[in-house]
């Protein structure tokens, strides 16, 4: 039957030889069955690669132009390429490495959403397992009601925190990040804090839930055994429930460093919006809006700044889609 | 960017995971200190304590604050001038309306191209790189869609050649080349199409492991009894998912209201194309009126309300059925 199948569209192959092998179990030398099936899995195929290839199309066309110069970018579409041959690097060299002032100098904006990911992303972690460890071993009366209490936080929109956190931030944050910066000069005013504070802040009840859901699932018997042994808490969260909750603990690492790397909203209301703080995504949504027009920076920026994200996705995909599945299906 | 400036950055960094760790070093020390009596109460109360006064500051505290704000005019007289203004306000109710083609929108076509998809290449040769083609906007950030997508609607004047795909097409097609971005209400639905773009990935994901997880045998029965490919999505399937449906249903939904990045880096609410986050944003940090800003803060939350209270209770149902 697979002979029938069209070569060049290897899913249908695949389709019709899984389909092939479970109609011999089920109900052999049914034909007209079996012809109906192809033809359905033949539109499936050719629909879902229709849908691929339309899913494809910008980022690639993006991708194609930033290697292309200036002047074969904003006179002629991506899609000639081959009539209107050109490659460079130009526009890499020029977003991340020139120094003139005209240009994005993306590299400081790059360290900056690298410090402020990983020390975020650090902070959320270790203070969720902490509370997840919390709810789910040490028995108090009250926990559980503190512990739905927390997982309903989710439901409160960011915009609702925005004007109060940054109130309080310019209050009591600004004169300790003042103190900072007159002890280490080299620390400027503006510094990372209250991004690292609100991104933990923001992203404390779903890791909170995510961890706990794992976090109760150790056995109890290995915390027993541990008690009797006379390990402290401490002793326990950090020999016994870490080392074991590792595979939670990534999944929710990957979730956190890409929504802190790929956030915007946050960043524009607590970074300052300076080259000291600001994250790579802000500094793209604002040439998008001054320098609309740069396609040549703007194709090469826009790469610079998903690239990081995606090589941590398709490092950790298992990871990722497991925190997905765990988040989605239990929230 | 100096190397003392790279230097800065490194030494801040240093410096707040040093801060960190003495931080969580000097709850542990405590927490094995504990006095005797009532020992796993305190023990509680310190691991507890970082992440309960992170969320009270972070959260509960600004959600409180936020909803009073809204009932408040500039000098910090209580009234409903918010509420007024946004019903009553041609640009707000248009911000209103918009937020509601989005949400009528995306989550629905989202979700199903995702089911669409999902059931078309499961079990099928090459089913993991189907799979990362749609799942790979989720790693792009909503600035970095938006960037791509611009691109996608670019608009040349007069008769220059068109660079942006979609004005290409419509020139190859004998059209005038339209500024996308500029003209109302077709703007609003490009702006949602980059949300289908983003989210289609995700509902596929989940949707693909939930049909995964029909049972094979009722699939093979629903085959003996003679019944279509058709028949059998529509009878055994989707009842079979329709929990994961709704999560992914709602999920998209929720993200849908809050939508802000793609708003804001497209056109910055001009055109028409403002949501009520992207006008919290604008009448709150921009416009310092901190009132309307937290009027629609408090709208988005009453929006999302009622989309969790479902989902809940799908959940709970089926956890009853089962």
């Amino acid at each position: 039957m697979s002979s029938v199948a069209p070569a060049e569209l290897p899913i249908g192959k695949a389709l019709a030889d899984g389909e092939a092998a479970e109609l011999a179990e089920t109900q052999p030398g049914s034909k007209a069955a079996r012809v109906k099936k192809r033809l359905t899995s033949r539109t499936a195929t050719i629909v879902s690669l229709v849908i691929a290839v339309l899913w494809t199309i910008p980022t690639f066309g993006l991708l194609v132009s930033s290697f292309r110069p200036a002047e074969l970018i904003n006179t002629t579409g991506w899609w000639t390429i081959f009539q209107n041959p050109g490659f460079t690097l130009d526009n890499y060299a020029d977003v991340l490495f020139s120094s003139s002032s005209s240009s994005p100098q993306l590299g400081a904006y790059i360290v900056n959403s690298i410090a402020i990911t990983v020390v975020a992303t650090l902070i959320t972690l270790v203070f969720a397992a902490m509370a997840a460890y919390a709810f789910a071993w040490i028995k108090f009366k009250w926990v559980n009601w503190l512990f739905i209490f927390v997982f309903a936080l989710q439901i409160i929109p960011l915009q609702m925190s925005l004007v109060p956190l940054l109130q309080i931030f310019s209050n009591w944050l600004r004169p300790m990040q003042a103190w900072l910066h007159d002890i280490v000069p080299i620390i400027p005013e503006q510094n990372y804090l209250p991004l690292w504070l609100a991104h933990a802040m923001f992203g404390l009840p779903l890791a909170i839930f995510l961890l706990h859901n794992f976090i109760s699932d150790i056995p109890a018997d290995i915390i027993e055994a541990a008690k009797v042994d006379g390990a402290t808490h401490g002793q326990i969260f950090f020999r016994i429930v870490l080392p074991l909750a590792t595979p939670a603990l990534a999944s929710f690492a990957i979730f956190q460093f890409i929504w802190v790397w790929n956030d915007l909203l946050v960043a524009l209301i607590f970074s300052g919006g300076t080259q000291d703080v600001a994250p790579i995504t802000q500094r793209l949504a604002e040439m998008a809006g001054t320098r609309g027009q740069d396609w040549e920076r703007l194709t090469a920026a826009a790469f610079v700044s998903i690239v990081i994200p995606l090589i941590v996705f398709f490092s950790l995909q298992r990871y990722f889609v497991r925190g997905l599945l765990a988040g989605a299906t239990k929230g | 960017m100096t190397t003392a400036d790279l230097l800065g950055k490194i030494l801040q960094v240093v410096m707040g995971l040093a801060v960190f760790a003495a931080v969580v070093g000097l709850l542990i020390f405590f927490i094995d200190k504990a006095p005797k009596k009532g020992r796993d109460y305190w023990q509680l109360a310190l691991f507890l304590l970082p992440a309960m006064l992170f969320v009270v500051i972070g959260l509960v505290y600004p959600a409180i604050r936020t909803s009073l704000l809204a009932f408040q005019n500039n000098s910090g007289e209580w009234t409903f001038d918010n509420f007024i203004w946004m019903f009553t306000q041609p640009a707000a109710i248009r911000t209103l309306i918009n937020t509601f083609i989005w949400v009528a929108l995306a989550p629905i076509i989202s979700t199903a191209i995702g089911l669409a998809y999902a059931v078309f290449i499961d079990k099928s040769r090459g089913e993991k790189y189907y799979k990362v083609i749609l799942f790979m906007p989720i790693a792009i950030s909503f600035v970095g869609a938006s960037v791509i997508w611009k691109f996608v609607y670019e608009y040349r004047s007069g008769d220059r050649e068109q660079i942006g795909l979609l004005n290409a097409i419509v020139v190859a097609f004998g059209g005038e080349p339209v500024q996308w971005m500029q003209t109302d209400p077709i703007n609003t639905i490009l702006l949602i199409v980059i949300m289908i773009w983003i989210q289609t990935g995700f509902a596929m994901v989940l949707l693909s492991a939930a049909i995964k997880g029909v049972p094979s045998e009722q699939v093979e029965a629903a085959q003996l009894d003679g019944t279509n490919a058709w028949q059998r999505f529509r009878n055994v399937t989707v009842p079979g998912i329709r929990g994961s449906l709704v999560v992914v249903f709602t999920t998209i939904s929720i993200a849908t209201l809050k939508v802000f990045d793609i708003v804001r880096t497209m056109t910055a609410g001009n055109f028409d194309t403002s949501v009520v986050a992207n006008e919290m944003y604008t009448q709150a940090f921009r416009a310092s009126e901190v009132g309307r800003g937290s009027a629609l803060a408090l709208i988005l939350f009453v929006f999302v309300l009622p989309i969790i209270i479902y989902n809940v209770n799908v959940l709970r149902k089926q956890r009853e059925i089962r």
